[in-house]
């Protein structure tokens, strides 16, 4: 009980944010939301399932394509494409996984990554259709969800708000369910589990399916929210991106994508005031987490004091 | 000859990156960082240094990889051993590494491609057509440090502590082998072969702070192809990569060339994990 509670109260945080926030945190916290989105779908896979991917930015881009080029292309409005994102991201997920799943650990992230440089370079090849480095901008009536008009700021905090509150919901009750302790199984004891009469491949193809469909989503609403897809967002930096916010907030915690992604959005947008160093914080804070707090902010919250925290 | 210059400084970064993950089973993905580091270090000791590029560019062969190895030995000391070299911590602090040192080199030495004048301008002339000295002079100094590798690690001692550290670490601790000062010079070795390679290569392409990337991704697809850890298949993966690599980009576009590698070394990884030269583990 106290968990559903603990989590409405976060949403009504945000809810409250919107209102009290100046325009220009109003904004951030839009993007951080859709971020947050994106890291959610790498946590089930590496925080919950332990499969640590390095290339998720291809499920992220297949969502975004996947709306962007339909909306730019066939004219479809945007809530369908938003959902042929998520859908898009799926089916990139269970592609990959396919292939990626008959290996494990180093080989893993290897494969992952590879796939993922593959498909950032293929968008770069076929620029005729992806608009390639330059991305395609959509145009105000393109970014019309449901009469929202998505180039104001308050209907696109609000669009963003409901995602990420349907995704947090969905998401808290996938790792309560029988699911979430199988794959909690996965990471911590694949060849017991086996044992047990599982089948670990479907079992970790499903997972990353489902983290593809959550990466789909967030990738189709950045590019329908902010109205621009690139190149650039399928190239390794947002593969790393999501890792960096799932292991400062936490792995294996629900709400710790959230945190980690808002505190890296405003350290970047804090130091890229004082310094254009932006990288060098990003690669530090890789280093200093795996080096002092391999769990992140809520995980070792978790450890110490709350252990109920999902 | 372009191919075979690109299959000569290529073969000596990948060898770099083999015997590391051979050695310590790290994923080093600030590898290229470190070639790019030694690209950049030897533009800065060629600025230093007075008088005929030759020297200025012999200089840059010593000092710039023994800074690099030095770098990434105090890397090793103060980050990997610390992890206790557990393969995923690993992969996220060298990616860190690979930011942070990027985005030094991106401030200290500035956006700009910087060129490194060659030691020496000789042409080679046959009847029909030219080759530039240089060139081949890679191929060669590519080869000798080449088999200086192979000789340091099968004819000295040195060489068969990594060895034997590299089958078992646990027993070669208990043989008195101080395993921790043997990974870090491994590292720091890796690190160097890569910033041999940057030093042979700058004056022909350029120095540049991304210039890491490409190096990367083709040494991992290297070491891949040529099996994980087999020094002899990472040799002939570098040749087969090198060649190809520059008779694809000729025929098509360099960007297809890079999808066809890139795909065709994640299936060896699927269906292959032992790379088509290693054995069976």
């Amino acid at each position: 009980m106290k968990i559903w509670i603990l989590h409405i109260a976060v949403l009504l945080a945000l809810v409250l944010a919107q209102l009290v926030l100046p325009p220009y945190h109003a904004n951030n916290l839009s993007r951080i939301l859709v971020l947050a989105v994106f890291a959610m779908g790498y946590n089930i896979s590496f925080g919950y399932a332990g499969l640590l991917s390095l290339g998720h930015a291809l499920l992220f881009a297949a969502g975004m394509y996947g709306a962007g080029m339909l909306v730019h292309h066939a004219g479809m409005p945007a809530l369908p494409a938003l959902i042929a994102g998520g859908l898009a991201g799926g089916a990139m997920a269970g592609l990959v996984g396919l292939l990626a799943l008959r290996t494990a650990g180093v080989s893993f992230m290897i494969v992952t990554l590879m796939f993922a440089q593959v498909g950032f370079l293929s968008i770069l090849y076929f620029n005729g259709v992806t608009g390639g480095d330059e991305g395609i901008a959509l145009t105000g009536p393109q970014r019309q969800i449901l009469g929202l008009d998505m180039t104001q700021d308050t209907p696109r905090f609000w669009v963003a708000l409901i995602l990420f509150a349907i995704a947090l919901l969905v998401k808290l009750a996938l790792v309560q369910s029988r699911f979430g302790r199988l794959m909690l199984a996965m990471r911590e004891n694949e060849e017991r589990s086996r044992m047990l009469g599982l089948n670990p491949f479907g079992i970790k193809l499903k997972i990353l399916v489902i983290s593809g469909v959550f990466s789909g989503v967030a990738g189709a609403a950045y590019a329908l929210l902010f109205g621009y897809l690139g190149g650039s967002f399928a190239s390794v930096q947002y593969s790393i991106l999501p890792m960096l916010y799932v292991l400062l907030g936490g792995a294996g915690t629900v709400l710790g994508p959230l945190l980690g992604a808002g505190l890296m959005f405003y350290l970047v947008d804090f130091t890229s005031g004082l310094t254009s160093a932006y990288l060098m914080v990003v690669g530090a804070a890789l280093v200093v987490l795996v080096l002092f707090a391999p769990k992140g902010i809520l995980g070792t919250l978790r450890e110490r004091w709350l252990p109920w925290l999902p | 000859m372009e191919g075979l210059v690109k299959a000569a400084v290529l073969a000596l970064t990948a060898v770099g990156l083999s015997l590391v993950f051979g050695v310590m089973r790290v994923v080093n993905v600030a590898h290229g960082a470190f070639f790019m580091l030694g690209a950049v270090l030897a533009w800065t000791v060629a600025q230093y240094v007075p008088g005929d590029p030759m020297f200025g560019w012999f200089a840059a062969l010593l000092i710039a990889p023994a800074i690099v190895a030095a770098i990434a030995a105090t890397a090793d000391t103060f980050v990997l051993k610390r992890l206790n070299y557990d393969p995923e911590a690993t992969i996220v602090a060298t990616i860190g590494l690979l930011y942070i040192l990027e985005q030094a080199a991106l401030s200290l030495f500035g956006p700009d491609a910087k060129p490194v004048p060659a030691p020496f301008n000789i042409r080679l002339q046959l009847p029909w057509f030219g080759y530039s000295g240089y060139k081949i002079f890679v191929v060669f100094a590519a080869v000798a440090v080449l088999l200086a590798v192979w000789w340091f690690m099968t004819r000295t001692r040195a060489g068969l502590v990594m060895r034997a550290t590299q089958v078992d670490r646990q027993t070669a601790r208990a043989f008195g082998i101080n395993v921790d000062r043997v990974y870090a010079g491994v590292f720091a070795l890796g690190a160097g072969l890569a910033a041999i390679a940057a030093v042979l290569l700058v004056p022909i392409s350029q120095a540049h702070y991304l210039m890491g990337g490409d190096p990367l991704l083709l040494s991992f697809i290297v070491v891949i192809i040529g099996g994980l850890g087999s020094l002899r298949g990472t040799l002939v993966a570098a040749l087969i990569i090198g060649l190809s690599d520059g008779v694809i980009s000729m025929f098509w576009s360099p960007t297809l060339a890079k999808i066809i590698a890139t795909a065709a070394v994640a299936m060896v990884l699927v269906f292959r994990p032992q790379g088509l030269f290693g054995a069976r583990a």
